[in-house]
């Protein structure tokens, strides 16, 4: 498989506090990496360093050669290549579910309104969303409106796809149909770099599995060693916390 | 009851013709304080602090001091201490666009401050361009922050343009009281149905004003 990401010594510092530090990887090309660790490792930081919102103070991130860096001009073109879904949904107020998810294909790729659409609405079909073509996020659950923010980044058709704990802030119940669209898109095989705290999800989900902590790549595998053999205490202790022991 | 003054001569077509005076200045200085306004609140949202400070000021003289001091300051006070040869209306101008600046460049900033940077930060992920950002995302959605709240300075800043009277300008409220001195003997109670004209010729056009931008605020609200 081609390689389509590579970060090497990426190096992310808020004024003196260092968030991430050396921190090394590749991912290849259909492949999904889940990125596990306690609160505040760096995580989130690290995902959107990936795309470009947030400034590295060393190393790189390259896209398929193509460098992603905050202050580079074409910083656009690479954004189209690298979708990504965040944690509080974030679609637009003030558009429709149809034109929250159509309005970059149309604006950025200058594509033709009523082919957008068409794919759209197979797009929302598919997630089951196809019926609130015409609401507003207003009138979606917390669960139908990640949907959607799946629709919208995916209609952008990236080769990359980086889902920021997208069940996070969701009810118990409608973290499942937000999954279960991520899993469908696993199987096609997207390429996605995944942060979460679902471990049962990462195990199904994931190729490969990183436990980032303290801004630093602890321990790196494939998914079913890095959960059935932990090579570091570290991740021993944090996946214990996942497991209850009957009394 | 004392309605009857109001057909005498031509008494109503005064009453109006003042009503117009008010409407006139209230909207002048509207138009001012939108322009303006949205330029210094969009200053304001770049967080420069000499700006900010400026703005702030502004502001607080506007919400401190009565505007009738400020009407006196200027028509009174600016022409002798200045030199300047002011026209009452054109002070009056002055006086509510230097309100309405000061609050519409309040609401601009809130609306911009209002908008989670999580917003910006996901259509730049969906590789859209700054400009593109603001006329698609961040624009629309402050207007619809906006609109109904600085409808809502329109319809009282109309109310307040009673005020200027007391500059002497012969506004719809000082009409009436023309009317009624000029009919004391005749009709003594000229009082309560000028009065109560002059109430449903505010009402007349505040309250459409009013009732839109509630239902701005229906339409729009997310």
């Amino acid at each position: 498989m081609d390689e389509i990401l590579r970060v090497s010594h990426l190096q992310k510092k808020y004024d003196d506090f260092t968030v991430l530090d050396d921190v090394n990887f590749t991912v290849k090309k259909g492949e999904v990496v889940v990125i596990v660790g306690p609160s505040g490792c760096g995580k989130s930081t690290l995902l959107r360093c990936l795309n470009g919102l947030e400034e590295i103070q060393e190393g790189s991130v390259l896209l398929d050669g193509a460098v992603v860096n905050p202050n580079k001009k074409d910083l656009c073109k690479t954004r189209e290549r690298i979708g990504m879904v965040f944690q509080s949904y974030d679609l637009f107020p003030h558009k429709t579910i149809l034109q929250n998810v159509t309005l970059a294909p149309i604006l950025v790729k200058k594509r033709k309104k009523e082919e957008v659409c068409q794919e759209a609405l197979a797009l929302l079909k598919r997630v089951g969303l196809l019926s609130k073509k015409d609401q507003y996020p207003r009138q979606l659950s917390g669960g139908q409106k990640q949907r959607v923010a799946i629709v919208r980044a995916l209609m952008m058709q990236p080769e990359v796809l980086l889902l920021d704990e997208i069940t996070a802030s969701l009810d118990p119940e409608m973290v499942r149909e937000v999954l279960d669209v991520v899993l469908s898109l696993a199987k096609e095989g997207r390429t996605m770099l995944i942060v979460t705290h679902e471990m049962q999800f990462a195990r199904a989900v994931a190729d490969r599995m990183i436990f980032l902590e303290g801004g630093k790549i602890v321990e790196e595998d494939e998914t079913k060693s890095f959960f059935e053999h932990p090579k570091t205490d570290r991740l021993k202790q944090f996946l214990q916390t996942f497991t209850y022991e009957d009394l | 009851m004392g309605f009857d003054v109001l057909l005498k001569g031509n008494n109503l077509i005064r009453l109006f013709g003042g009503l117009m005076v008010a409407l006139r200045i209230s909207l002048i200085s509207v138009a001012i304080s939108i322009l303006l306004g949205i330029v210094i609140g969009m200053l304001e949202a770049y967080n420069n602090k000499v700006i900010n400070a400026i703005a702030r000021i502004h502001l607080e003289i506007v919400r401190i001091m009565p505007q009738m001091v400020l009407l006196f300051i200027v028509y009174f006070g600016a022409t002798k201490a200045l030199g300047l040869n002011l026209t009452a209306e054109a002070s009056a101008i002055i006086v509510f666009s230097f309100w309405g600046v000061a609050e519409m460049a309040d609401l601009v900033r809130g609306a911009f401050a209002s908008i989670p940077v999580i917003q910006y930060e996901s259509s730049f992920s969906l590789g859209m361009s700054r400009l593109q950002v603001y006329v698609h995302i961040i624009i629309p959605q402050i207007i619809r922050r906006m609109l109904p709240l600085s409808i809502n300075l329109i319809t009282r800043m109309i109310k307040t343009t009673s005020l200027v009277m007391m500059i002497g300008i012969v506004e719809v409220l000082k009409v009436g009281q023309q009317i009624i001195e000029a009919n004391r003997k005749s009709s003594p109670s000229a009082a309560f149905g000028v009065f109560a004209t002059i109430f449903l010729l505010y009402f007349l056009v505040c309250f459409p004003i009013s009732v839109f931008s509630k239902y701005l605020e229906k339409r729009w609200e997310y």
